[in-house]
């Protein structure tokens, strides 16, 4: 696997040439100023997403990292028009299909809709038991999804569906003919990838895919996510709280606070020379595992409630650079432009005094 | 079993020696009968406490972990095996002596969400304890008290927080106020299980730091209970940790010990599959491989050691044959693992072996 990553386009050395086929140079995914608002009562509305711009390379894993609260999963439930009925979405998406058609997102609806999810792009979502029918076995879920979708005979949709299962590592004869609650956590989560993958999407959306498994369990779904992206060579967007998880399986990374991407960059970059204090907080919240005991350094205060967002950088509020000047406006992304690298961003006008004081491996340091 | 009784005795706890364990726990095992047959969520389980001290019960979920936690705290009755607190046996106390245990070791809970009366302010919450025990005798008092209480877990100033219904808290603030009530009392222990597996990255660091000072200022001793061992490592470092799997102690040892030289395969495999905040380290890491995924139902254990279906030392005819006792591999450290008993620890950081 590569470990360029600097450059999003860098990905190509995936065996798989499907991670070279969407789009043809262009993003796969191009998010400009999108929003998200939920009415939450007679004329009010909170915006939870508050313009997001996003660009999703072919065969890039993208790692959407930040606390409870900051709007990452209505941002992925956005992305895939699956947001409930009181929360709305504008901007601006491109899906670039690797046939050279270009999908206006937020436009889509009725029987286009139904072509651009599942097929184009899926959704693994957070909590493996409730995304099944509990009254269904796995058989039946991987039916109805082929057949919701394709034409595709029984045969067909059998051997696919075990073709599947045997990538994330199960054994498609015992499995198939269970009910979800007889499946294991861990057995579960792979069972939603393979399902996921049935209709091989070109994006996928995983919420917070390991969450609430145990050690080993997420180890083998890391595992399985590695393995299977190899193999089948699709971009995926994972939301996480987890950034020792975003440091294991992204490209690139994607801090969100209060609704806006904040900082963005390529994993080295973002976890080695962090450039906005929030994600520097983010990393120093998280011990490592091995090695002594490192000074640990929590962030501040909670998140801002996003029904009243304090006044210029929402950030500021718990941010020990924050000055007067840091009140007035909410800063855009700046391009970081003292490193290598063209792919770093970050939302702070005080980021070129934010520094990670952290061995960068040498050996390793000046790979990309 | 007797590693656990004989591990003090080393010297790197010699200090140790010199007190009572506050807790002790003695070969105590939970049987539960279940329809599928007895279920033994813990079996025969050493484990003691001093005073002050930190003791990290980690393990994955259905290791027995809370089981055991349960039963250190008197909430549940050991099936077999002496719980002992102070050095008497907590179930054939006298009223008054289990009333005062009860008042010494108390109990922090996962979910703040669930663990909090929602009809009850923080300072009801806080002064029913107070003046239900003695500790004050006037409400003003125990109001005084209350304040002086959430000051100590950082709610500061008090007069926020103490007429607030905990749906107006953050997570983080309402573990606080559950440290808080677990406070009122003054007590010698606290079991904090899974405290802060529920909070926010950037939360639970400032949590674990207030239970540090906690532990530093007051003196409390920690039964700590976690999944997460970077947690454990953070705040037991100073203290000991025991691994659990499938209701068994596999590994016991010094923190910093199990953390940087763990020397039973679960444990190695355990630090394996942590990913670390770091690519580059995070991507170099070494991976123990596992022969098999699945866990085994403590309904139907493997025979002799539990781990070994998935244990890459397995070794046919010793492994399966009888159970290993924990047995010490280094000073201060022991393992309960056939192969590293008989072989030593597998290509393990050259400077941890010397020879």
């Amino acid at each position: 696997m590569s470990r360029v990553t600097t450059t999003p386009s860098g990905k190509t050395s995936t065996a798989s040439p499907r991670a070279t086929r969407g789009g043809q140079g262009k993003p796969l995914l191009s998010i400009r100023d999108f929003k998200v608002e939920y009415r939450t009562g007679a004329g009010a509305t909170v915006q939870a997403v508050r313009g997001v711009d996003l660009d999703l390379f072919p065969g890039e894993s993208l790692a959407l990292v930040g606390e409870s609260g900051c709007g990452k999963t209505t941002f992925g439930l956005g992305l895939l028009r699956l947001l409930p009925r009181l929360g709305h979405a504008s901007g601006k998406v491109t899906f670039n299909r690797s046939d050279g058609t270009e999908i206006d997102v937020l436009g889509l609806d009725g029987k286009d809709l139904r072509q651009f999810r599942w097929r184009d792009a899926a959704m693994v979502f957070q909590g493996a038991m409730n995304a099944f029918n509990p009254v269904l076995k796995i058989r039946a879920h991987m039916h109805d999804t082929m057949r919701a979708h394709t034409k595709a005979g029984k045969q067909e949709i059998e051997d696919r569906a075990s073709e599947l299962l045997r990538l994330v590592r199960l054994e498609p004869s015992r499995v198939l003919d269970c009910y979800p609650h007889e499946l294991s956590g861990g057995m579960r989560q792979r069972v939603l990838i393979a399902m996921s993958l049935l209709l091989e999407p070109e994006v996928l959306i995983l919420d917070e895919p390991t969450t609430a498994l145990d050690i080993l369990t997420q180890r083998s779904v890391v595992d399985v996510l590695h393995e299977v992206r190899e193999r089948l060579g699709f971009s995926m967007i994972f939301i996480s709280h987890d950034l020792s998880l975003a440091a294991e399986l992204a490209d690139r990374v994607a801090t969100m606070y209060a609704g806006r991407i904040i900082e963005t960059g390529g994993v080295r970059d973002m976890f080695y020379r962090p450039r906005h204090p929030y994600t520097l907080g983010l990393i120093k919240a998280v011990p490592p595992i091995v090695g002594d005991l490192p000074d640990m350094e929590s962030i501040p205060g909670g998140p801002p409630s996003l029904a009243a967002l304090p006044k210029g950088c929402t950030f500021s509020p718990r941010c020990k650079f924050a000055t007067e000047e840091c009140k007035e406006e909410d800063p855009a992304l700046i391009p970081i432009t003292d490193e290598p690298g063209d792919a770093h961003e970050a939302a702070c006008i005080h980021w070129k005094q934010v520094h990670l004081e952290r061995e960068v491996p040498s050996d390793l340091g000046n790979a990309s | 079993m007797s590693a656990l009784e004989k591990s003090p005795e080393t010297p790197e706890s010699t200090e140790s020696t010199a007190r009572t364990p506050l807790m002790t726990l003695g070969g105590v095992s939970q049987v539960f009968s279940t329809k599928a047959g007895p279920i033994r969520a813990v079996d025969d389980v050493d484990l003691s406490v001093n005073p002050g001290e930190v003791l990290c019960l980690v393990g994955e979920s259905g290791s027995g972990k809370t089981t055991a936690a349960r039963m250190a705290a008197g909430l549940a009755r050991p099936t077999s095996g002496e719980v002992a607190y102070d050095g008497q046996d907590i179930w054939s106390m006298n009223r008054q002596d289990f009333g005062a245990f009860r008042r010494s070791v108390q109990y922090v809970h996962q979910d703040p969400y669930a663990s909090l009366n929602p009809t009850r302010t923080i300072q009801q919450t806080l002064i029913a304890p107070l003046l239900k025990h003695g500790v004050v005798k006037t409400k003003k008092a125990a109001a005084e008290r209350a304040a002086e209480l959430l000051t100590k877990v950082d709610l500061t100033p008090p007069e926020n927080y103490l007429p607030k219904f905990p749906h107006q808290l953050s997570g983080g603030q309402r573990q606080r106020v559950a440290v808080a009530r677990a406070l009122t009392l003054d007590p010698k222990l606290i079991i904090a299980d899974e405290s802060t597996s529920m909070l926010d990255v950037s939360i639970r660091i400032s949590v674990l730091a207030m239970l540090g000072r906690l532990r530093d200022d007051l003196g409390v001793g920690f039964l700590f209970i976690t999944h997460d061992l970077a947690i454990a490592k953070y705040f037991g470092w100073n203290g000991k940790t025991a691994v659990m799997y499938l209701g068994r102690i596999v590994e016991f040892g010094p923190t910093p010990k199990i953390i940087n030289a763990p020397t039973h395969p679960y444990t190695r495999a355990l630090i394996d599959a942590i990913p670390e905040p770091d690519p580059d380290l995070t991507k170099t890491k070494g991976r123990e491989s596992l022969r098999s995924l699945e866990i085994p139902s403590l309904a139907n254990l493997p025979s002799g050691c539990s781990f070994h279906p998935r244990c890459p030392l397995f070794e046919d005819g010793l492994c399966d044959a009888t159970v290993p006792a924990l047995t010490t591999i280094r000073s201060g450290q022991s393992a309960a693992c056939h192969v590293v008993a008989r072989d030593g620890v597998p290509e393990a950081g050259p400077d941890d072996l010397g020879a």
